[in-house]
């Protein structure tokens, strides 16, 4: 007899709810998830808001955070990832605090992300114009130039930026600086 | 008017009526100015800040009340973290304002510097550092409001030692004006008549009542709904007295200590009807294996709350109070006639109960006499341990409010100096304490604070010369190996330690020496009276669920510890 013939109606369907594994090789789902949160502009809310991501023990992959264009407010964007019931709890544990005036979940709907990185690569004669041609199709700028090193500034889903710092990979990168990402919902003009 | 003097008349606008506090160099100039202008409320000296913010528990829980307690910086501040963390997991009202180092001076190792707001970050609903003395009115404001409304809990607001000594006008705001802080008390129509329905099909529903029917006062609605349409009723640690449990429809508290027939009805009802109750692990058990039947309907404030632990089927996000309101019309007397014969049936079969024949002294039956003696009209607090699960059980426990203890954090210690301020709170009452000889030690210094002040409180001191609840555990899961848990070399004479603080001190060693000891008790009128009930070691509490196990692995008798390998 399986697991699954022991629950009662109403267990599977508590599991099914919470996106829980029913039969036995079943597993539970873990998405990432991005997580926009306007907040009063003070240290005191940003501390809050991290610390909660350790006090109860959610998974904090990236955050950003900056000033909107009301000065009182500051926008973070969060990456995290976790099965659905953790990530319903994430949401509610944020609205709780009294400093956080809005949570959103982005990737419930049209969103745009960008990600900034900076990378130090070391480059010779040899190589130079391979580089800048990279450089070129990923849509780059370079920044700062010495006669062994260049540094590159590109912008994009993180999807791309991981991409490119796979193809600098085998030129010897010196330092990478990126800046987690940055999201917003669509506005959606020509919606279905 | 100087800043000690503006936090002075803040309490004061804000109706605060006693305040649990401890001077030092950080708030030396509140003290002073308390001297000076004597403000409405009354200040009592704490004899250590731990006790202080458990008397603000006390006084809180008893009266419904926001609890104050006012300590200087450093080792005052970080003497009442326990205190704060306790009022967190219990969602207990309480303002914990902490002197600080001048403003100036954070961050650099000052004298009897703590980063206060960082350390208490994680066990406080919210935090405040008053950087500007034009701040600090509005920050007492605030932090009132917010430790009351929506699921109350603690708020500290740290008080730099400048700010205290600038001057500025005195204004106490009227309003709060807070744009992040939002709650949601009026539950939602819908899910009212919802609820009002499955109540209307089920067959075999029971109410599952926590702390939050206390906190919002919704006992007396809630025991007319069970009343009505005939549904019984258990409840957790914290939602004991929220039915009368003399009322043939309660099965007395759930969980890990229970009685066998609450969880019984717990793993067989088909509606559980949670009202302001969180599905705690000394609740549940193995979460996958409770309440298996069991269609879930989930009253509460929070909703961080909500499916947290277990699906909710039905989730009315608001206050207790006005979601039984509403629904006390929508619901009809069920076709429950059944169901209660099974439980009753249950009631019958496997009662609690306790041997005595043999003559010695055992905790339950000194609470049983107790219970005799205040007719479920005293207020009752415990600590943590054995003697606070059978007070749980054996109490019963008629109105809401007279139970107060340390459930989530279960901190040792907790119980004198709650009961202190409960005594404070609720003046016309009679306040018993009931602590272990183990936790008893852990805030004893209080007693003669409570003798300072003439409060009669009855102290009970369960002394069975053990951490009784350890050694449970001990002897049930770790063969026997009763590591460091006896006491009966390292206890104090609690007799003298009683008379030492300027207490009534008494003493019972044989049930028939019981009765006599309470007598005497009781015609204390002006000062504690600790009374040591020496028992036996070896009780043991059940019925016990292991701690994660499945409820329906419940152990109702003393087995051999071969049976839980
Ligand atoms: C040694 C030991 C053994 C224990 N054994 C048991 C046991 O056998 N059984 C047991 O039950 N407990 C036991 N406990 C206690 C347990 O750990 C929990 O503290 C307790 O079960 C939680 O009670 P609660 O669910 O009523 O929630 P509380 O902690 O009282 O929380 C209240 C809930 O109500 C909500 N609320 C608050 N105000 C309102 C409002 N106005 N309107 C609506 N909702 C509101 C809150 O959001 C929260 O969800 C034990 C503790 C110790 C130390
Ligand atoms: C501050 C603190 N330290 C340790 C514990 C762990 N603990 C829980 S119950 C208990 C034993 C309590 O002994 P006692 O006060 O004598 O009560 P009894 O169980 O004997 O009734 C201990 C040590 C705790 N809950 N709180
Ligand atoms: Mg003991």
């Amino acid at each position: 007899m399986s697991e699954h013939d022991t629950l009662t109606p109403q267990q599977i369907l508590r599991k099914k709810a919470q996106g829980e594994p029913i039969g036995p090789g079943e597993k539970a789902h873990s998405h990432r998830h991005i997580i926009a949160v306007l907040l009063e502009n003070s240290i005191g809310a940003l501390n809050r808001v991290i610390n909660l991501f350790s006090a109860r023990g959610f998974n904090l992959e990236s955050v950003t955070v900056g000033e909107t264009d009301e000065t009182s407010v500051s926008r973070m964007t969060i990456v995290t990832t976790g099965e659905d019931r953790i990530i319903a709890q994430v949401s509610r544990q944020l609205n709780r605090l009294v400093d956080v005036l809005e949570v959103e979940d982005l990737t419930s709907e049209e969103y745009v992300e960008r990600e900034l990185c900076l990378l130090k690569v070391s480059y010779t004669s040899d190589n130079r114009v391979e580089l800048l041609d990279t450089l070129k199709i990923f849509n780059g700028k370079v920044v700062d130039i010495t006669t062994d090193t260049m540094t590159f500034e590109l912008a994009g889903p993180t999807k791309k930026i991981n991409a490119f710092i796979g193809m600098m990979n085998r030129y010897g990168i010196e330092e990478i600086a990126r800046s987690g990402r940055v999201a917003m919902k669509r506005a959606l003009l020509f919606g279905d | 008017m100087s800043g000690a003097e503006i936090f002075l008349r803040s309490l004061d606008a804000e109706g605060v009526e006693v305040v649990f506090g401890h001077p030092g160099g950080a708030v030396i100039k509140i003290y002073d100015e308390m001297a000076r202008i004597k403000p409405n409320f009354k200040h009592v000296l704490v004899r250590h800040e731990q006790g202080g913010a458990h008397a603000a528990e006390g006084y809180a829980k008893a009266t419904g009340k926001v609890g104050t307690v006012l300590v200087t910086s450093g080792p005052g501040a970080t003497n009442t973290v326990t205190g704060i963390a306790d009022a967190y997991m219990d969602s207990v009202p309480i303002v914990v304002f902490t002197g600080q180092v001048p403003t100036q001076l954070i961050g650099n190792d000052a004298f009897q510097e703590c980063d206060t707001i960082g350390i208490t970050r994680s066990i406080t609903k919210h935090s405040y550092l008053v950087r500007d003395v034009r701040d600090l009115a509005s920050a007492v404001k605030k932090a009132y409001h917010i430790a009351r409304t929506g699921r109350p809990g603690p708020v500290v607001v740290d008080l730099p030692k400048d700010v205290l000594l600038a001057e500025t006008e005195f204004e106490y705001p009227k309003e709060v004006n807070l744009r992040g802080y939002r709650f949601k008390d009026k539950g939602d129509e819908a899910k009212i008549q919802r609820a009002a329905a499955m109540i209307a099909e089920a067959e075999k529903p029971l109410f599952y009542v926590g702390g939050g029917a206390v906190n919002s006062n919704g006992a007396d609605v809630l025991t007319r709904i069970a009343r009505k349409a005939r549904i019984p009723v258990t409840t957790t640690l914290h939602g004991l007295g929220a039915f009368p449990e003399n009322d043939e429809l309660s099965v007395g508290m759930l969980g890990m200590h229970g009685t066998w027939y609450a969880n019984m009805a717990v793993q067989n009802a088909d509606l559980l009807i949670a009202v302001g109750a969180r599905f705690d692990d000394r609740v549940t058990g193995k979460l996958e294996s409770w309440a298996p039947h069991a269609k879930i309907i989930h009253i509460d404030i929070d909703p961080s709350s909500i499916s947290k632990n277990v699906y909710v089927d039905c989730a009315i996000v608001g206050d207790v109070l006005d979601a039984l309101t509403r629904l006390e019309p929508l619901v009809e007397p069920c076709n429950t006639g059944e169901w209660l014969e099974q439980v009753q049936a249950w009631k019958e079969e496997c009662p609690l109960m306790y041997d005595h024949e043999d003559g010695r002294l055992r905790a339950q039956y000194v609470l049983e006499r107790l219970r005799r003696h205040t007719k479920g009209e005293a207020i009752v607090v415990t600590d943590v341990g054995q003697h606070q699960m059978w007070a749980a059980q054996y109490f019963q426990f008629l109105h809401a409010r007279t139970h107060i203890t340390s459930g989530g954090l279960g901190t040792m210690g907790f119980c004198f100096p709650a009961a202190m301020g409960a005594a404070f709170g609720m003046p016309d009452k009679t306040v018993v304490s009931v602590s272990g000889d183990g936790g008893f030690i852990m805030n004893a210094q209080e007693l003669c604070v409570a003798a300072a002040h003439g409060l009669p409180i009855k102290v009970v001191i369960i002394n069975n010369n053990f951490l009784g609840m350890v050694r449970q555990w001990q002897e049930l899961f770790h063969e026997e190996r009763f590591s460091h848990t006896d006491l009966s070399d390292t206890n104090p004479d609690f007799v003298k330690l009683a008379e030492a603080h300027h207490c009534v001190g008494l003493r019972a060693e044989t049930p028939d020496q019981v009765d006599e000891v309470i007598r005497k008790a009781w015609a204390v009128t002006d000062r504690p009276a600790v009374m040591e009930f020496r028992v036996i070691k070896e009780e043991m509490v059940f019925p016990m669920v292991p701690a994660g196990a499945s409820t329906n692995e419940m152990i109702t008798k003393r087995l051999t510890p071969d049976a839980f390998v």
